[in-house]
């Protein structure tokens, strides 16, 4: 049970990555490599902020999701939108956003230097319960419940919402949007800062999940959030959250069964697999290649 | 042109010939002069000698190791005084600084080994390897004061130290914790892609299998891994008395956290790795219960330490640590070896090194073996009300 459990919550934070994640890909058809930078950025602030800052974790996370949301505008601007027209966009934006993650590292080296940083001890009260005689503690149910409201709130705004309405609009056809008066590039820029915003969350309650933050913590799941992606069928939010859940457990029952150096094994066999049986993921649709 | 040549040739020979008188200074017969003035009267405590030996020391005083450095040029400053103080003989302590760059480290050396009658130092084993040869070659003796890899010593038979490797603490460490908590069931962890915990493991292993002490589980992870709560579960499982995990700082926090996170409320002991104070900062309640070994302990009580203490805070305005004790007993040893011959010449401090036994330092009662490592009783530690205090 208790490992049962472990997975649900390992799987709940590589789901908020994954959900900003592919949030860019599934409106914008953009892979966004900067993203994982944006979560370690994030957790290396909203440390300083509640070490250097005084203020508390509630507080820190808001401020760390709104510098993720700036980041996501800078990166928008930066790496995507000078590219827009060519013809090479995807793959353009996607090298671009490479580069400005490496500038964001060396921002965060210089900043901070080499060294791991933590939250302080007291940061977040640990209080835990007993689920059915395994621990639960408050960090994991409130990280478990952020990723189901995100997933949840931005499922409606995608599906409702006039913003989400011109979100589908340019999903679906960004000449025609463009036609029917959508402003392409405010929606653009909406969509990358929401994303970050929900990558900057996942970094703060990443570090504080695993009380620890170090420069190579993005790299480190930037695969993960790939996978999950996949698994989950690309640009679909509730397969994000179904992806990581089922990612985390795979990974937790690996390190079991097997032994904690086949962790990252378990990902990708269960990559493999899906692609073979399941090509589109298990909530994407099958997409038609219109020639 | 040709007269530019003649004197480059002229010079060229110059200079051989006054590298050989070097040499010939050098071999055996202490600092510069040659003429055996290191040599002195008397023995033991009634030892006189005439002029000051040369003691050279190369420590990181700037560069990532700068804080280890300091410690250790307070330490070895202080006992300098109090040996000075002593009479009999004096030392005159040439400090320079190897950045904590094994570069700067060998041309420290190369400088230090003209005139020292002995070198003490570098501040890291990784230094060291680079380092120590050009001394082993000059023949003059090294004391190293921090370095706690395997092999050290090997590279020469000039090569000393009095610092614990793993070997000698993780042992020392495993049976006072199975003493103190009657431990008789426990799982092993360590993290399989790093040289310096894997052999820690051994040690561990090795240790339990000795004293037949049951491992339900051995667990492995990666030194960049930070979650540990499946393999902690797996742990916790096997209901042990306790965890024993030879882990860098890096791991320790996270695992430390953890653990206690998952309910498992058993002592965790730890190799050197956990030996810093970062553990209590950083894990804060978490680490309560964590037992790790170290040569030196701040809490040990004794008539020397107590002096050290006081002394140390009275000179530097803060309490010393683990590297100004180790510093500050080198020195006390080197004054040792060189009494049992009164002769500061290096042949004779080499000599009188491997004769040191059962002396009397901050560290505790020390005594070279054959491999030219010091042997002393580590002190077992264990975290209570955030500091590290002594298992009993």
């Amino acid at each position: 049970m208790q490992q049962i459990l472990n997975g649900v919550f390992l799987g709940s934070i590589y789901a908020l990555f994954a959900i900003g994640f592919t949030l860019v890909f599934g409106i914008l058809d953009r892979l966004n490599l900067a993203h994982p930078a944006v979560f370690a950025v994030a957790a290396f602030v909203g440390i300083e902020l509640v070490v250097s800052g005084g203020l508390s974790i509630w507080a820190a996370l808001p401020l760390a999701a709104i510098l993720g949301a700036l980041l996501g505008l800078v990166i928008e601007r930066v790496a995507f939108r000078p590219l827009k027209g060519r013809p090479d966009a995807h793959f353009g934006g996607l090298i671009a956003s490479i580069g400005l993650a490496g500038m964001f590292g060396a921002l965060l080296l210089w900043r901070y230097g080499p060294d791991t940083r933590r939250f302080p001890p007291d940061t977040f009260p640990s209080t835990s319960f007993d689920v059915f005689g395994a621990r639960v503690s408050l960090l994991q149910v409130v990280i478990l419940a952020v990723a189901i409201v995100l997933m949840v709130g931005l499922t409606w705004l995608v599906a409702k919402s006039r913003l989400g309405r011109a979100m589908r609009a340019i999903a679906e056809n960004p000449e025609a949007a463009t036609v029917l008066g959508v402003n392409v590039d405010r929606i653009t820029q909406v969509t990358f800062a929401l994303s970050s915003a929900l990558g900057a969350v996942a970094g703060v309650m990443f570090a504080m999940y695993v009380n620890s933050a170090q420069l190579e913590m993005g790299t480190a799941i930037e695969l993960k959030g790939l996978a999950v992606m996949i698994v989950g069928g690309m640009g679909s939010l509730p397969g994000a959250l179904v992806g990581g859940l089922i990612l985390g457990l795979s990974e937790v029952f690996a390190i079991a069964y097997i032994g904690a150096s086949w962790r990252d094994m378990a990902a990708f066999a269960l990559i493999f697999l899906l692609l073979v049986v399941r090509p589109q993921g298990l909530f994407g649709k099958k997409r038609v290649r219109e020639v | 042109m040709k007269n530019a040549t003649k004197a480059l040739a002229l010079t060229g020979v110059l200079a051989l010939t006054l590298t050989a008188c070097g040499d010939d200074s050098g071999s055996g017969s202490g600092g510069g002069d040659g003429d055996g003035a290191l040599a002195g009267e008397g023995t033991g405590a009634d030892c006189t000698i005439e002029q000051p030996v040369p003691v050279g020391a190369a420590l990181s005083l700037t560069g990532a190791a700068a804080s280890y450095g300091e410690s250790q040029q307070k330490g070895l400053e202080l006992a300098a005084e109090e040996l000075d103080e002593v009479g009999g003989v004096t030392y005159e302590l040439t400090i320079e600084d190897d950045q904590t760059d094994a570069r700067q480290g060998i041309s420290v050396f190369e400088t230090l080994a003209e005139d020292s009658s002995i070198i003490i130092g570098p501040t890291l084993s990784n230094t060291a390897f680079q380092a120590q040869p050009v001394a082993q070659e000059a023949s003059v003796p090294v004391m190293a004061i921090s370095n706690t890899a395997a092999g050290i010593t090997e590279q020469g038979d000039y090569i000393f130290r009095n610092a614990l490797t793993e070997e000698q603490v993780i042992p020392q460490t495993v049976r006072a914790a199975v003493e103190a908590y009657d431990l008789e069931k426990v799982v092993v962890m360590y993290s399989n892609d790093d040289a310096f915990t894997e052999d820690g493991y051994k040690v561990f292993a090795a240790t339990l299998e000795e004293d037949g002490i049951e491992v339900a589980e051995t667990l492995t992870f990666s030194k960049a891994d930070t979650d540990f709560r499946a393999l902690l579960t797996e742990a916790a499982n096997a209901e042990p008395d306790a965890i024993m995990v030879s882990g860098l700082i890096e791991a320790a926090i996270p695992l430390v956290t953890q653990a206690r996170e998952l309910g498992l409320d058993v002592p965790i002991v730890g190799g050197n790795g956990f030996n810093n104070p970062q553990l209590m900062a950083e894990a804060g309640e978490a680490a309560e219960g964590v037992v790790v070994g170290a040569a030196w302990n701040s809490a040990s009580e004794g008539e020397l330490n107590n002096a050290f203490k006081a002394d140390f805070e009275e000179k530097y305005g803060h309490a010393p640590d683990q590297f100004a004790a180790q510093a500050h007993a080198a020195m006390h040893i080197i004054d040792e070896a060189v009494r049992v011959n009164c002769s500061g010449e290096r042949d004779d401090i080499k000599d009188g090194l491997g004769q040191i036994n059962e002396l009397d330092t901050v560290l505790g009662t020390i005594t070279i073996n054959s491999d030219r490592d010091a042997e002393h009783e580590a002190v077992v530690q264990v975290i209570e009300d955030g500091q590290f205090a002594v298992l009993d």
